[in-house]
């Protein structure tokens, strides 16, 4: 492990929606965690847990609620004078969930994937520009005959990796990257995941993974955050949390991890996890540690049962 | 049982008119598809499952060409079986007659299907009412038990939500529930899980395979992901390249591919005690679809290609019944081969997880 600061922290971030008068729906409720220059922090949970408002918080498409982030040795929780934002946005990305909501439907794809480089002035000739754009389609398998069409033309995982290369041309510290993979089918999955791993031994990026897909988590985390009803149930290091899941939570989502070998599969039965019948409050509960990095949310109690 | 035969697709072939000239993306596809069966199409991304299911739906692009081709779909029309070339049809009758009420598809990018102005609720209760003139009260009633079927939490609050206020795998399941109000006979799912967790994802196939059981309709996945093909499937096609290249029974695909393509597909799968530092990809990347190919598409990226592959396009060669695969190497004339030890070893372990755990 590092021993040196983190890149980002982030410190009892709450992140709440108001819909009406009597209904406010709390996405993130009082979550923390670490990432480390270079590391991959995996972040996975249930659909709806707060994993993309964690994400949106963080690179501040959202005023957050409450709570502190810290970034790069920045406040960023609050207003941000201009060359801190500045900062904010060079050195940190973020590739979207949805890939065809994000991409403006009338620009070519050239100018998407340049957009960053174009507003920070990142090259010196629009030669190099185009040199930039056209390596970075070849890195996410894309052809250079491409720049020139239009997103709606595209499939669903060419689309995907449009939204890859506009956020990695720009050399960024940390990108958060929503289910970035999870439209991809897994041969360009694979490839994918090695060309983010070549870029972090390059450039020594960090990462915050977010992903529902167990396998690659796995494959590709240093750590892992697991997340469920907008708190933080379990955090440890990759070992720690497949090797050892203690929240019952962690533990159903790991029996439900599909297998490609259909005559298993159609016998299949799942551990179930229902937080309204399991008589577990998370408000109630505190983090303890299991062992090393290994944290659970937990109340006393609960933590003597689940660890005995 | 004779298996009745809802939809069958003959020598498909589309290209689209883009800026930088004409790009054929579906070229020669076969595909059958019978009442109550599953079927899951696999393959590369951009290798024509989308326009495939768009064909089948009569949705294409406005840029699409369709050179040849029929797509028959058959259903009943108020007692009696009719038969309709989806492609022949016009667009209002399709829409008319077809979509929704007896063919509805849950698409790939959700945000694309939902009408960001009105909400979720609306969006549900709509086709309902549009064509079953179902009241609007028991409309309501329906959208809220669909929304708790696919399992979100407090839906009578839900469903006056819009769609950005939801979260990218509540979305998806939106667009499930409202493929679904219908009571469809074919419902074509594009990649309806990707962005569900796990226990979700278990939940919502379940539920699939539930309704499927109880009214006997026909589903088509299309997916990359090969363990949602594992749970549900009972047939597989594989695409590369706009076309078929191996198609069969569930086991016969998992257990015995034939195809250099699905064995390289098989083998990116990374399953959880993938420890290489690496994952394995396929080498090389797919044509440009924009020139002609001659012979074999996949030649130039597999590593068994004979010489007969960059000349000719191999015909689809019968190894049972429902096994097809279209690669020379099954031609009497071609020299003998194994099939590469990574995969035949990932097969055995299959095999010997399945004894492992019937124990
Ligand atoms: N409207 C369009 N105009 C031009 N090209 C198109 C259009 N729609 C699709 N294509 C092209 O047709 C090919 C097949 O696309 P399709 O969407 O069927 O792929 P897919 O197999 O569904 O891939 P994915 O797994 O990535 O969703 C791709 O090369 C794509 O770029
Ligand atoms: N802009 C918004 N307005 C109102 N509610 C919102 C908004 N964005 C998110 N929410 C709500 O916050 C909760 C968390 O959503 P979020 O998108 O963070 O989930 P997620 O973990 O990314 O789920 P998924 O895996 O399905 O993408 C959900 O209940 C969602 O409805
Ligand atoms: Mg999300
Ligand atoms: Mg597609």
């Amino acid at each position: 492990m590092t021993t040196n600061e983190p890149l980002l922290k982030v410190e009892n971030l709450k992140q709440y929606f108001r819909i009406n008068r009597k209904y406010t729906v709390k996405a993130v409720n009082g979550v923390s965690f670490e990432i480390y220059p270079g590391e991959t922090y995996g972040l996975v949970g249930e659909s709806g847990s707060g994993k993309t408002t964690i994400g949106r918080s963080i690179i501040r498409l959202y005023d957050p609620t409450a709570g502190k982030i810290t970034f790069d040795g920045m406040d960023i929780s609050g207003k941000m004078d201009k060359p801190t934002f500045q900062k904010l946005h060079c050195n940190m990305q973020m590739i979207f969930q949805d890939p065809m909501a994000s991409l403006n439907p009338r620009k070519k794809v050239e100018q998407i994937i340049a957009q960053g480089i174009d507003i920070n002035k990142m090259y010196s000739s629009p030669a190099q520009r185009k040199e930039m754009v056209v390596k970075m389609l070849e890195e996410v398998g894309l052809d250079p005959d491409h720049a020139t069409r239009y997103p709606h033309q595209f499939s669903g995982g060419q689309r995907q990796r449009i939204g890859i290369a506009r956020a990695l041309i720009m050399n960024p510290k940390l990108v958060i990257a929503d289910e970035c993979i999870s439209a991809l089918d897994v041969s360009i999955q694979a490839q994918v995941v090695n060309l983010m791993k070549d870029i972090q031994d390059k450039t020594h990026c960090a990462y915050l993974f977010i992903a529902h897909d167990l396998s690659m988590v796995k494959y590709i985390s240093d750590r892992i955050g697991v997340l469920h009803l907008g708190h933080m149930v379990e955090t440890g290091s990759r070992e720690e949390i497949f090797d050892n899941p203690i929240h019952p939570y962690t533990k159903s989502l790991l029996s439900a991890i599909p297998s490609p070998n259909p005559r298993m599969e159609k016998r299949r039965k799942y551990m179930t996890y229902d937080y309204y019948e399991s008589g577990i409050d998370y408000e109630a509960g505190t983090e303890h540690n299991v062992g090393g990095t290994h944290m659970v949310l937990a109340t006393d109690e609960e933590f003597e049962k689940w660890t005995k | 049982m004779a298996r009745e035969k809802i939809m069958e697709v003959r020598d498909l072939s589309i290209s689209f008119k883009t800026t930088s000239g004409i790009l054929n993306a579906i070229r020669g596809v076969d595909m059958d598809l019978y009442r109550g069966e599953t079927v899951a199409i696999v393959g590369e991304s951009g290798s024509g499952k989308s326009v495939t299911a768009k064909a089948m739906m009569g949705i294409l692009a406005s840029n699409a060409i369709v050179n040849s081709g029929s797509v028959k779909f058959t259903y009943d029309n108020k007692g009696v079986s009719k038969t309709v070339d989806i492609l022949k049809m016009k667009k209002s009758d399709i829409r008319r007659e077809i979509n929704g009420q007896h063919i509805a598809m849950v698409f790939q990018d959700p945000m694309t299907s939902l009408d960001p102005t009105m909400t979720i609720g609306k969006q549900i209760t709509e086709s309902m009412i549009w064509h079953y003139k179902t009241p609007k009260k028991e409309a309501e009633e329906k959208a809220i038990e669909l929304l708790s079927l696919v399992g979100i939490t407090e839906p009578e609050k839900r469903i006056k939500n819009y769609p950005h206020q939801l979260s990218g795998g509540m979305r998806q399941r939106v667009v499930i529930a409202i493929a679904m109000a219908c009571d469809p006979d074919l419902l074509i799912c594009d990649e309806p899980t990707t962005a569900l967790d796990v226990t979700i994802q278990a939940r919502i196939l379940e539920l699939i395979k539930d309704i499927q059981y109880k009214k006997n309709i026909s589903v088509i996945y299309i997916t990359h992901d090969l363990g949602v093909v594992a749970k549900v499937a009972d047939y597989v096609d594989v695409m590369y390249a706009g076309k078929l290249v191996e198609k069969g029974t569930i086991d016969e695909i998992f257990y015995e591919p034939h195809h250099p393509y699905t064995w390289g597909l098989l083998s990116a799968m990374p399953d959880l005690d993938t420890r290489d530092e690496r994952l394995y990809t396929i080498p090389g990347s797919p044509p440009n679809m924009m020139k002609p190919i001659p012979g074999d598409a996949f030649a130039p990226r597999n590593q068994y290609a004979l010489n007969i592959d960059n000349r000719l396009d191999p015909p689809m060669f019968k190894l049972t019944d429902t096994h097809y695969a279209a690669t020379w190497l099954l031609d009497e004339r071609a020299p003998k081969f194994d099939m590469p030890p990574e995969i035949a070893a990932r097969i055995a372990r299959m095999k010997k997880e399945e004894n492992h755990d019937d124990q």
